[in-house]
């Protein structure tokens, strides 16, 4: 049992690391444009498939985690100069439906590049088999995520919170008018950010390639979590999609894993099979819920 | 002394609802002059347009000789244009620190700038505060902060809306004296509040406007002479 709690806390660990790369964009772009992106999930599929292609052709996985980033930041760029760009001034229904129509049109493309059948992505062959951790056996590739979204969190906490570009983000956040007035080009940060943000996707894309499969559609379940982290945490703020992260994928993964058991110990076997999993799927909403009841603001609100 | 900012005739809207009728205004190089009027008349609207938020519908703006109508509020800030907004607008999730690290420049080539170390020197409370949120301090530090932050860009023309209301009296006093020394050093301001007689101390000239239209401008001097006009345009 302690096993298979350290073992499902580490999973847990994981992928709220891999939820924070995609809630950190998806944050600020709601909190400083006012922009709700649901296409925010395609740039994360396409980072996968681009991922995968690129370790396929080059024959190394560390190539195609770096194309792929380098090619979604690009992408990201002239998708916000040429059409996210004209949506921030519109109301949230226009922005939905616009970027829910992006989404469609990205699952088309990835159909139409690589076909209908999910991708096979195998982490490097170093990292294939398990390594002893603790006396028990845990999956060397999922400690390798682990460190790498440690870093890249650590590296993008710093970057918001110690750094003049940081201070600037927070500030158009949470009042761009201000942060306009006082000499900051937010558009061109703006900008930047997306290209940051669509970065990211890409890395959360191929890092869960392994785990999870490639496939169209991957973009939007993920994408629904990522809203849940962002709301939790408080729109426009790094820490709280930080948070939001960590809260929602060991709730998520713990809950899935160990709630069933824990049931089974307090009612008859057949409700507990029944109830578990059902329970389990709602959890993370049910967190949310609690949360938003006790802070209507998520837990750092960004604005005033 | 050459003009720094010059308004002239500008009419400007929300929209379809036009607030601006005809506004004309000038400032010279180190000199310091208030916008006046009655709650609603458009006295914040005029600073909008100024700063870049809202566009003309007619009229110009110059700033040093170059015309600024028309540009983004952010390179308009560059040419040297600092605001301490109405409502004070500090930013909930920066420290007092922040604020007055994140902006500073120097656009006016100030050969004594305005630094962390100066703002602190000029508010003390606001030192004590360094590592405080914006959303910790209370109202009038957070007057305090709005007018550090906007010195430490080193502005050409520091505009100032309501940087008095809602403070306690002492409070209000300290604003007033670092106005004054402000005017001491040769910073050009523009200012608008509500105590007319101390911004006949503080200020060389004056418009009044009504309804979004110049109604008189005068001296010190002419302004203090005569409080009929406070009475007709002004309600004190
Ligand atoms: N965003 C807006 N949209 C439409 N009308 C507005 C807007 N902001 C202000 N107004 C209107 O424009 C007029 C002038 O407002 P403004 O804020 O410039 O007045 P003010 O002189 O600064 O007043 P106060 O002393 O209350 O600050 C008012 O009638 C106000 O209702
Ligand atoms: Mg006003």
């Amino acid at each position: 049992m302690t096993q298979l709690v350290i073992e499902q806390a580490l999973n847990g660990l994981q992928f709220g690391l891999m939820l924070f790369l995609l809630a950190a964009g998806l944050t600020l772009v709601f909190g400083i444009m006012d922009m709700i992106n649901l296409s925010h999930g395609s740039l994360y599929m396409g980072g996968a498939y681009l991922g995968a292609a690129a370790t396929h052709a080059s024959g190394s996985f560390l190539i195609g985690m770096l194309t792929s980033m380098a090619g979604m930041a690009v992408i990201g760029v002239l998708l916000e100069i040429t059409l996210l760009r004209k949506l921030y001034q519109r109301d949230h229904l226009v922005q939905v439906l616009a970027t829910f129509a992006l989404i469609l049109i990205a699952n088309e493309v990835v159909r139409m590049l690589w076909g209908s059948k999910p991708l096979m992505l195998n982490p490097p062959a170093n990292l294939a088999g398990p390594v002893e951790l603790l006396g028990f056996s845990y999956p060397a590739y999922r400690l390798l995520i682990i460190a790498v979204g440690i870093t890249v969190a650590g590296l993008l906490y710093l970057l918001v919170t110690r750094t003049r570009t940081g201070m600037w983000v927070r500030a158009g956040a949470s009042n761009r008018e201000m942060a306009e007035v006082l000499g900051i080009n937010v558009r061109r940060l703006f900008t930047g950010v997306f290209a940051l943000g669509a970065a990211l996707c890409a890395l959360a894309g191929i890092l869960l390639g392994p785990l999870l499969a490639v496939q169209v559609g991957m973009g939007e379940s993920i994408l629904i979590l990522s809203f849940v982290v962002i709301v939790i945490g408080g729109i426009g703020s790094i820490r709280g999609a930080l948070i939001g992260s960590l809260l929602v994928g060991s709730v998520d993964t713990l809950g899935r894993a160990l709630l069933p058991t824990l049931l089974r110990s307090v009612t008859a076997p057949e409700i507990a099979r029944q109830l578990g999993p059902a329970i389990a799927s709602i959890l993370i909403y049910l967190l949310m819920a609690g949360i938003l009841f006790w802070r209507p603001q998520g837990l750092f609100p960004a604005r005033g | 002394m050459s003009t720094l900012l010059d308004i002239r005739h500008v009419a400007a809207a929300y929209g379809e609802s036009q607030v601006l009728f005809d506004i004309s205004l000038a400032i010279g190089e180190g000199e310091v002059a208030t916008l006046l009027g009655r709650n609603g008349m458009g006295k914040t609207t005029t600073i909008r347009a100024i700063c870049g938020f809202i566009p003309l519908s007619a009229g110009c703006i110059e700033f040093s000789g170059a015309t600024i109508a028309g540009d983004r509020p952010a390179q308009i800030a560059k040419r040297g244009i600092a605001l301490v907004p109405e409502g004070r607008q500090i930013f909930p999730n920066l420290t007092v620190k922040e604020h007055l690290l994140a902006f500073a420049a120097n656009r006016s080539g100030n050969r004594d700038p305005w630094t962390v170390a100066k703002v602190f020197s000029v508010f003390p409370q606001l030192a004590e505060r360094a590592n405080h949120l914006g959303n910790q301090l209370s109202g009038g530090e957070q007057q305090m902060l709005a007018i550090g932050r906007a010195l430490t860009t080193n502005p050409r023309l520091l505009i100032l809306d309501e940087a008095t209301e809602g403070l306690a009296p002492l409070i209000r006093e300290e604003i007033w004296h670092c106005l004054a020394s402000l005017r001491a050093v040769g910073q050009t301001i523009l200012v608008i509040d509500k105590y007319v007689q101390r911004l006949i101390n503080l200020a060389d000239h004056h418009t009044i406007i009504e309804k979004g239209r110049g109604v008189w401008q005068g001296s010190s001097a002419a302004l203090d002479a005569d409080h009929g006009i406070w009475h007709r345009h002004l309600g004190v």
